[in-house]
C-alpha cells in the first residue's frame, strides 16, 4: 500500500551560497519532528546541502538568469518516511545517468570532486533525478526515519 | 539532535594554522560547505604559498559538518601542497567528517592520521 501524506512544507530561496546552511536547518528541523537517529538527521542534513549546492553551482550560470530560484517541498509520511524535492528552473543535466557516477564533474576550477550525487545516493533509502536541458532539475530525496523494529 | 540543530549558530568555518620546524598545523573548526569553502581556501592556501611547508597536518576534529564541497577542499589543498613540494595528512577528522572521507575512499589518495589528539 502507497504510504499517505501526512504533512507538507514548501519554501523557495534565492540560489545563493548564503542559503545553503539555511535549507539544510530547515530539512533538519522538519525531519527532527520525526524522531530521526541523530545519524539519519545527520544523513539529511549532508544529502539536502549535495542537493542544494548543486542547484547554487551548477544550475544557474551567471548572467543567463536573472532571478534564480530552488524551491525546497518537504513531505512526510504515515510510515515515518519523508519525501525532500530540491527544485531548479536552471540549464539541466543533458545525460542524467553520466552524472550520477561517482567522479563525474563539469567544474573547471579542481575544487570539487564529483562525489555529490554519490554521497546523496549512499545517504539515501532512495534518489531520484529528472531534469530537462534549458527547464531544470529535480531531484527527491527519500528516507525512512526512526528505528526499524524487526 | 540539540547539538546538530544549535551547531547553525556557529557555521561560519574557522581556521588556525601554526608553522613548527616546516611543519604547518591548520585546525579548521565548524562547517565547511560550498558557502565556507571559500575563505577557508584562501586562508590555508595564503600560507601555503608564503610557508611552503614540507608537512600539513590538516586536523579537522572540530569540524562539525562536511558535504562534498569540503572534500573538494581538502583534495585542492593535498593537490596544492605537492605542487609546493610538500605533503599533507588529515589528522583526527571528525566522525561525519570521517564517513565523507570513507564514502570517497580518499584514504586510497591521502593519509589519514587518527587517535593522537
Ligand atoms: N541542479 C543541477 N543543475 C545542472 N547540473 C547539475 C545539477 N546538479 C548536478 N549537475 C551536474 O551533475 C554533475 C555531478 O554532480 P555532483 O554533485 O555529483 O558533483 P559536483 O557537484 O560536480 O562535485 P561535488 O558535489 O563533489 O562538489 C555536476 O558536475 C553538474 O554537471
Ligand atoms: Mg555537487
Amino acid at each position: 500500500m502507497m504510504p499517505s501524506l501526512t504533512n507538507i512544507v514548501k519554501c523557495s530561496f534565492l540560489a545563493i551560497s548564503e542559503n545553503e546552511a539555511f535549507a539544510r536547518s530547515v530539512a533538519v528541523s522538519f525531519a527532527a519532528r520525526s524522531s530521526p537517529t541523530v545519524t539519519q538527521l545527520a544523513d539529511i542534513k549532508c544529502a539536502v546541502s549535495e542537493a542544494v549546492t548543486n542547484c547554487i553551482v551548477h544550475a544557474y550560470p551567471p548572467d543567463r538568469f536573472d532571478k534564480p530560484m530552488v524551491e525546497m517541498t518537504l513531505r512526510h509520511f504515515d510510515d515515518n518516511s519523508v519525501a525532500i524535492t530540491i527544485k531548479d528552473h536552471g540549464v539541466g543535466i543533458p545525460d542524467i545517468k553520466a552524472a550520477r557516477e561517482p567522479l563525474f564533474t563539469t567544474d573547471t576550477t579542481g575544487e570539487r570532486s564529483g562525489m555529490g550525487f554519490a554521497i546523496m545516493e549512499s545517504l539515501m533509502d532512495n534518489v531520484k533525478v529528472s531534469s530537462r536541458v534549458n527547464k531544470g532539475t529535480t531531484v527527491t530525496l527519500k528516507l525512512r526515519l526512526g528505528v526499524p523494529d524487526c | 539532535m540539540i547539538s546538530i540543530l544549535s551547531n547553525e549558530q556557529t557555521c561560519a568555518g574557522a581556521v588556525t594554522c601554526n608553522l613548527n620546524n616546516g611543519i604547518l598545523e591548520v585546525a579548521v573548526s565548524g562547517e565547511i560547505d560550498h558557502h565556507n569553502a571559500r575563505s577557508i581556501r584562501a586562508k590555508i592556501d595564503e600560507k601555503l604559498y608564503l610557508c611552503r611547508p614540507k608537512t600539513v597536518r590538516l586536523d579537522l576534529s572540530d569540524v562539525s559538518f562536511m558535504d562534498s564541497s569540503g572534500l573538494g577542499l581538502i583534495l585542492g589543498r593535498f593537490t596544492l601542497t605537492h605542487e609546493l613540494g610538500g605533503e599533507l595528512k588529515v589528522v583526527n577528522p571528525s566522525q561525519g567528517v570521517s564517513r565523507i572521507l570513507d564514502l570517497a575512499g580518499t584514504a586510497r589518495l591521502i593519509t589519514i592520521e587518527r587517535g593522537e589528539k
